[in-house]
């Protein structure tokens, strides 16, 4: 038995084979063409967004493993301009007339042979740098994703390091945890897995390589480690582990369709956040009273174009329409930062945090908006949609925002389309929205407080960074405060507040956010019976007089 | 048309990182800029012909520089070998 550490992302036990999740081979055909020029187009093209791939690559490098180990990437940027390799590929398109993905892979052998042929180990190893620009530059020209899992039988997933989009596409029946080598605990990636109630570890130590392929393991999300290969007594101890958390699992049930009400009186709405509508089933599933958060970026982060209007009405319309009446807050696409969609065409930022994203983009480019806009608005006649908008920071931007929605409605009416009228909402998480919430509740029917970005912005640290995990405190007085604040003025302007984000995973916080007078506490599906359990256990005024 | 020898001292030679690095630099001049090693030269602007030289710590390079702007190229190239390589 081998034993690996790693920082615990959800507490749960998994037990199964492991799978070194591996980026896709590209399979290439030898393809005779006529128009030669239009491959070669092809391939500039393919080129432009390999490189935009490797900037963002780049820049996440840079903040990850330190500008040392990013050069990589600036290097394979150096090799997709290599004008000796541009003129290798226009050279095969043109004088044999095949396909732009042929000359492509040709042109990557070939480069990738000089190297190899070296008396030098190290420039050897260079031969995976070709081939990992020509194996780019191929999954860009065929327009596929890379990376997957192979078989049917579910797995623990190790991988080095996982991309959101990467962790988003995976089917999430064959994965039974996620464990990385890189990551930090409060990265997309580990958030989504805390929203899938998978175990996972990340920043393990674990070499990815055939030792540990396809050998039984057990992830302890308790302890923050994974057994490769598991004595007999760790498997008897661990399955008995399991069990008991399968057996508490059956307990919360029997909570399903009580009130949440407080000994004292006092009623919570539970809410449920979700990124994918393939969620629904566990909003169902763990009684949720309505959706605090439907992340509709997801939306955009699967699609290889802008979805159109129809697509995201059809998926709004059926969330509105599963929810049979109960209120499904929508939040508008939040892009930007480390949630990136290569068809947007961003331009690199020093700070994306900072840069241009969510509402930002909304509003500098609103024919991206109104399409979703009018999506929401047509759904909105099939249920109870709540819009929400995220990344506000002024109160001219809530104007602006209603102003459209505005021109959004009058052209629907002209067109004969019907539509409804949602309940609009600001989510709170920038430190400017909170100190200007009592003028923003005079615009708006809600507020929604989203605690991760709130967090990020108010203790200016950046929560994609692993080493900064010691300074990132969720429970931090100043962030405590702001919630009380926002809540105090929401409630003097007549509307309610809730809290949307990883915060309110934290169960400790529950009965402080209760003695605040929050309204709403959205929190990922499985968490929202444990939830629950404690408002019913709960007395705010005896809490208040003890705290 | 401007030349230097030059004898490369970084233990791992002029490998991937650096070669980078100095494609960078090399870009920033007009002039052509070629480095010689055992009677094979390559560009010093594309990473793929410096990268197959495979140049190792002890080899003797020899730069060679042609252009408008040869001496502040001549200047900024040995500057950088010097303190990088």
């Amino acid at each position: 038995m081998r034993v690996y550490k790693g920082k615990s992302v959800f507490g749960g036990t998994a037990v199964g084979k492991i799978c070194v999740y591996q980026k896709d081979e590209q399979q290439v055909r030898r393809v005779k063409v006529e128009d030669t020029q239009k491959e070669k187009d092809r391939y500039h093209s393919a080129s432009e967004t390999a490189m935009e791939q490797l900037r963002a690559l780049y820049e996440k490098a840079l903040k990850e493993v330190g500008e040392h180990n990013a050069a990589v990437f600036e290097v394979h940027q150096m090799m997709l301009e290599d004008d000796d390799f541009i003129e290798s590929v226009e050279n095969i398109i043109e004088l044999q007339e095949v396909n732009a993905e042929y000359a492509v892979a040709v042109t990557g052998e070939n480069f990738a042979q000089v190297f190899a042929a070296m008396d030098d180990e190290y420039m050897r190893g260079r031969a995976a740098d070709v081939k990992d620009i020509s194996e780019r530059l191929l999954a860009v020209l065929s327009g596929k994703g890379t990376g997957g899992i192979q078989g049917e039988e579910p797995v623990i997933v190790l991988a080095d390091d996982l991309a959101p989009s990467e962790t988003v596409q995976m089917d999430k029946d064959k994965v039974l945890s996620f464990v990385t080598v890189h990551g930090s605990l409060n990265s997309h990636t580990a958030i989504l897995a805390r929203t899938m109630g998978i175990p996972a570890l990340v920043g393990t130590d674990i070499p990815l390589d055939g030792i540990v392929d396809g050998k039984l393991a057990i992830v302890d999300g308790a302890n923050g480690c994974i057994y490769v290969e598991p004595d007999e007594d760790t498997v008897a101890e661990m399955l008995e582990r399991k069990n008991k958390e399968e057996e508490k699992k059956r307990l919360l049930q029997t909570l399903k369709g009580k009130k949440n009400i407080t000994l004292d009186g006092q009623e919570v709405m539970l809410y449920a956040n979700i990124g994918n509508i393939k969620d629904l089933a566990m909003v169902i599933q763990n009684d949720a009273g309505g959706i605090g958060l439907f992340r509709s970026e997801f939306i955009y982060l699967e699609a290889d174009d802008f979805p159109d209007e129809e697509e995201q009405f059809q998926i709004y319309k059926k969330v509105a329409e599963t929810m049979a009446g109960k209120r499904v807050i929508i939040r508008t696409l939040d892009i930007g930062a480390d949630k990136k969609c290569d068809y947007f065409k961003m331009e690199a930022e020093e700070n994306p945090a900072l840069g241009c994203r969510a509402i930002r983009i909304c509003l500098t480019r609103p024919e991206i908006f109104k399409t979703q806009l009018r999506a929401l608005l047509r759904a909105s006649a099939f249920g109870n949609i709540a819009v929400m908008y995220p990344m506000i920071t002024s109160l001219w931007e809530i104007r602006r925002i209603k102003e459209i929605v505005e021109e959004v409605k009058k052209e629907l009416e002209e067109q004969c389309i019907e539509y409804g009228n949602p309940d609009q909402g600001v989510m709170i998480e920038t430190p400017a929205s909170v100190m200007i919430s009592g003028e923003l509740a005079k615009e708006v029917d809600f507020f929604s407080i989203g605690t991760n970005d709130l967090t990020q912005y108010t203790l200016a640290i950046d929560r994609q960074n692993p080493k900064l995990d010691e300074f990132y405190d969720s429970h931090h007085p100043a962030v405590l405060e702001m919630i009380r604040m926002v809540t105090e003025n929401a409630h003097k302007a007549g509307i309610w507040a809730g809290i949307c984000g990883e915060l309110e995973a934290d169960l400790q916080l529950t009965r402080e956010f209760l003695a605040m007078g929050v309204d709403e506490l959205s929190v990922s599906p499985k968490q929202i019976l444990p939830i629950r359990k404690i408002v019913l256990e709960t007395d705010v005024s005896e809490y208040i007089r003890n705290r | 048309m401007k030349e230097f020898t030059y004898i490369i001292t970084d233990p791992e030679g002029i490998h991937a990182r650096p070669a980078g690095e100095l494609v960078k630099a090399a870009k920033s001049y007009k002039c052509s800029i070629k480095l010689t090693k055992d009677g094979k030269s390559g560009d010093c602007k594309k990473i793929f012909g410096i990268m197959g030289l495979a140049v190792k710590s002890g080899n003797e390079v020899t730069i060679t520089l042609d252009g408008e702007d040869e001496d502040e190229a001549f200047a900024g190239i040995r500057e950088f070998m010097e303190r990088n390589l």
